[in-house]
């Protein structure tokens, strides 16, 4: 008799542990020929909110680290990415333009801020000097595709924000999830979610305690109605683009959108 | 204490005109409506101005369209550097008739508007001009610039808040459409003198006074490809629902308030300086006033009553006189306003005090406010006054500082003042503030970004990060 396989449960990702949803509901995930795979954990509006006190808790810890150690980190994830690149199910060459993405931020973790901040030549005897800080904890409504999902994580956390990711592909994020879970990023950093993103995104745009909202995996009407509930605490929004070339190396806007700049100035010789 | 006699500078530098039109392709034109606006210090009358309705918003963004399409958006960056740079030269030229009539139309006394505001208005042509050509050296990509920009800019800095929203559009090949306050129009459109004597293209700039219709008509007009505000949080938030799954950019400064923190090292005299700069220049019509003073508690009885010591040498007073340190309330309601948020500190247990002084029979006037025994829960230690109103509060320890600093929706700007260079990097790095200034406060200048975290807006104006705003 062959042997029975040992099947995986997919649940949520919050606070670094695999909950399954508050609401202990489920659907459905199926293969391209249609068989079953799994019953994936189907994120409710509690869900949300408990990611985002995950998230919120874990933003000082992430954002006080060094450049070089959230690099580091970046790095390790991209380690195990490499790894596990099999789990997936997907043609090799996707995981590794993911792994690889991976790659090209942890490089920029200890160099964007020499970029993007400046010492200011202001008309007086004063110090100037604006940095880049990262704005907080932000929302990220995930587009589908393993190379999507890192594209749009890992310029969020490269910065110090954390986030809440609401991810359409159930079986390749909570894949990620696991990569995440063993690669030293503190848990509540990356927070994912699966389920029906129509019904958990106004949630997470109009939460006050996210100050970032990426529309990127967003549809049409529901992309123009989160941006306006993003409006009531002002949230930074980065709209979809139909357009985005996954493959092609990223801009810099990806790292800058979720970033605020402080301009500190001091006096000099008094 | 001595009198000094009075230095009234003299008004003959303005021609004023009885009535303005908008400003739209290079000519003065009518509009659908008129208002007054009035001079805050004796509500005199100072002009008729035009308003401007939908059709006429309709009027200057098409102009602004055809200039960009035609002339200013494919002119070569060493061309357009050459129209900004002489239009801070003419600036310069006339520096003291702005002053003046910046002083009549807003109120703000003539020592801070001909020594702050004139030469940073042309400072910022002048940082912006030398950009124009060299964009290329900015890291922001391919900077091409977006097209029509919508521009809406408060009262308390008339012309500041023009030259930080025009120069910048202009520089990097965008045309402007802009709405200065309705209670402050005039030097907007004396600036449009300006524009025409630069011989700038017409519909490049573009003027279209009036109040909020006028302001909203603009936003949501849909050949503007970029909105850039400078106001309140509540009208940031407006704006951003109205922009909401459009393809318009959008930057906004909002609402402030700004933790002025004084730590026992500090040095009391110039700390005291700071207090008072933090919070009355301008009659504390600054987004990024030090509305709130966090005072550690084994020093505040002596900051306190240096400060109040302080607060009675302020001369409150005719703005066109240059011994004049506090001007006049810019209007009515927003004296309403600060009244009743100051009887409400009051009535929530806060401790009044301001120095003995007389204020002008006419006119918007509101002495020099001191209140203590504030608690972080009064609305006078949350809600923006946006008059020269403090609030003081005490803290114990660093950490305390910072946690009271960060207790507010607002993340504009923050003041330090220490003798200990390891805490105020510390501070520096835990604040959650846009602008943080040590040992100093309200600095201002071209190549300094400047803006908010939270709920003060986003984008920054100012330096290299303030082309980013206006580029694709």
């Amino acid at each position: 008799m062959s042997r029975l396989s040992v099947r995986k449960t997919y649940k949520l990702y919050i606070g670094g542990a695999f909950p399954r949803s508050e609401s202990g509901r489920t659907y459905p995930v199926t293969d391209a020929e249609g068989a079953f795979v799994a019953n994936a954990a189907r994120a409710s509006r509690k869900d949300v909110r408990d990611a985002v006190v995950a998230a919120s808790r874990a933003f000082s810890g992430w954002a006080g680290r060094t450049g070089y150690n959230r690099g580091q980190i970046l790095y390790r994830a991209a380690e195990m990415l490499e790894a596990r690149r099999e789990e997936f199910g997907l043609p090799l060459d996707e995981v590794d333009a993911a792994v690889d993405r991976f790659v090209w931020y942890a490089g920029w973790a200890d160099k964007y801020a020499q970029v993007v901040g400046a010492t200011n030549p202001v008309s007086g005897p004063y110090l100037n000097l604006s940095t880049p800080e990262p704005t907080g904890v932000v929302g990220v409504l995930a587009p589908s595709g393993l190379l999507g999902l890192v594209s749009v994580i890992a310029p969020v956390i490269t910065t110090g924000n954390t986030c809440v990711v609401v991810a359409p592909d159930a079986v390749e994020a909570i894949t990620l999830a696991e990569v995440l879970a063993t690669s030293d990023l503190p848990g509540g950093v990356v927070n994912v979610l699966t389920g029906q993103a129509a019904e958990l995104g106004s949630w997470l745009a109009s939460h006050e305690e996210v100050r970032g909202l990426d529309l990127t995996g967003a549809e049409g009407e529901q992309a123009v109605e989160w941006e306006g509930l993003a409006a009531a605490n002002l949230k930074r929004v980065r709209r979809p683009d139909p357009a985005e070339d996954w493959p092609a190396e990223p801009a810099l806007a990806r790292l800058t959108t979720f970033v605020e700049t402080k301009t500190v100035w001091h006096p000099i010789g008094v | 204490m001595f009198e000094y006699a009075p230095a009234p500078e003299s008004r003959d530098v303005v021609a004023l005109r009885d009535s303005y039109g908008l400003f739209i392709d290079g000519e003065f034109t009518d509009g659908g409506g008129v208002f007054k606006t009035v001079n805050p210090a004796d509500e005199e009358v100072l002009a008729e101005v035009a308003s401007a309705d939908s059709a006429d918003v309709d009027r200057a963004v098409a102009a602004a369209r055809r200039a960009f399409d035609t002339v200013w958006g494919s002119m070569p960056g060493r061309e357009r550097g050459k129209y900004l740079f002489r239009i801070a030269r003419i600036l310069q030229e006339r520096a003291r008739e702005f002053a003046v009539l910046e002083s009549l139309d807003n109120g703000k006394p003539i020592r801070e508007s001909r020594d702050i505001d004139l030469p940073l208005v042309a400072a910022h042509f002048f940082y912006y001009a030398g950009w124009a050509d060299k964009l290329s050296y900015a890291g922001l990509g391919g900077a091409r610039p977006l097209g029509v920009a919508g521009q809406v800019i408060p009262w308390n800095f008339p012309l500041l808040m023009l030259a930080w929203k025009i120069a910048p559009a202009l520089a990097t090949g965008n045309t402007v459409v802009l709405k200065p306050a309705e209670t402050t129009p005039l030097t907007a459109l004396l600036f449009a003198e300006v524009c025409q004597q630069a011989e700038l293209p017409p519909g490049v700039v573009n003027i279209v006074t009036g109040a909020g219709e006028t302001g909203r008509a603009l936003v949501a007009h849909p050949g503007v490809d970029k909105v850039a505000f400078t106001g309140s949080t509540e009208v940031g938030r407006e704006i951003a629902r109205a922009v909401a799954g459009s393809s318009k950019r959008l930057t906004l400064e909002l609402g402030g308030k700004a933790a002025n923190i004084v730590f026992d090292d500090a040095p009391v005299d110039q700390a005291v300086e700071g207090i008072v700069d933090g919070i009355f220049f301008n009659q504390g019509h600054v987004c990024c006033a030090g509305s709130r003073l966090l005072v550690q508690e084994s020093v505040a009885d002596e900051v306190l009553s240096s400060l109040r010591r302080r607060m009675s040498t302020l001369r409150v007073g005719d703005p066109l006189d240059k011994n004049t340190d506090v001007g006049a309330i810019n209007s009515a309601e927003q004296l309403a306003k600060i009244r009743e948020l100051s009887d409400i500190g009051e009535a929530e247990g806060a401790t009044r005090w301001s120095p003995s002084c007389s204020l002008p029979d006419r006119g918007f006037w509101f002495a020099p406010t001191v209140f203590t025994g504030v608690s972080q829960a009064h609305r006078i230690a949350r809600e923006e006054v946006f008059g020269p109103v403090l609030s003081v509060l005490t803290f114990r320890t660093p950490a305390e500082a910072v946690e009271k600093a960060n207790n507010t929706p607002y993340g504009l700007s923050a003041g330090i003042w220490t003798e200990k260079g390891s805490r105020i990097l510390w501070m520096a790095d835990k604040l959650r503030a846009g602008v943080v200034w040590a040992n100093t406060f309200n600095k201002f200048d071209p190549a300094s970004p400047f803006g908010g975290y939270k709920e003060s807006g986003y984008g920054r104006e100012g330096g290299r990060h303030g082309l980013e705003a206006y580029v694709k």
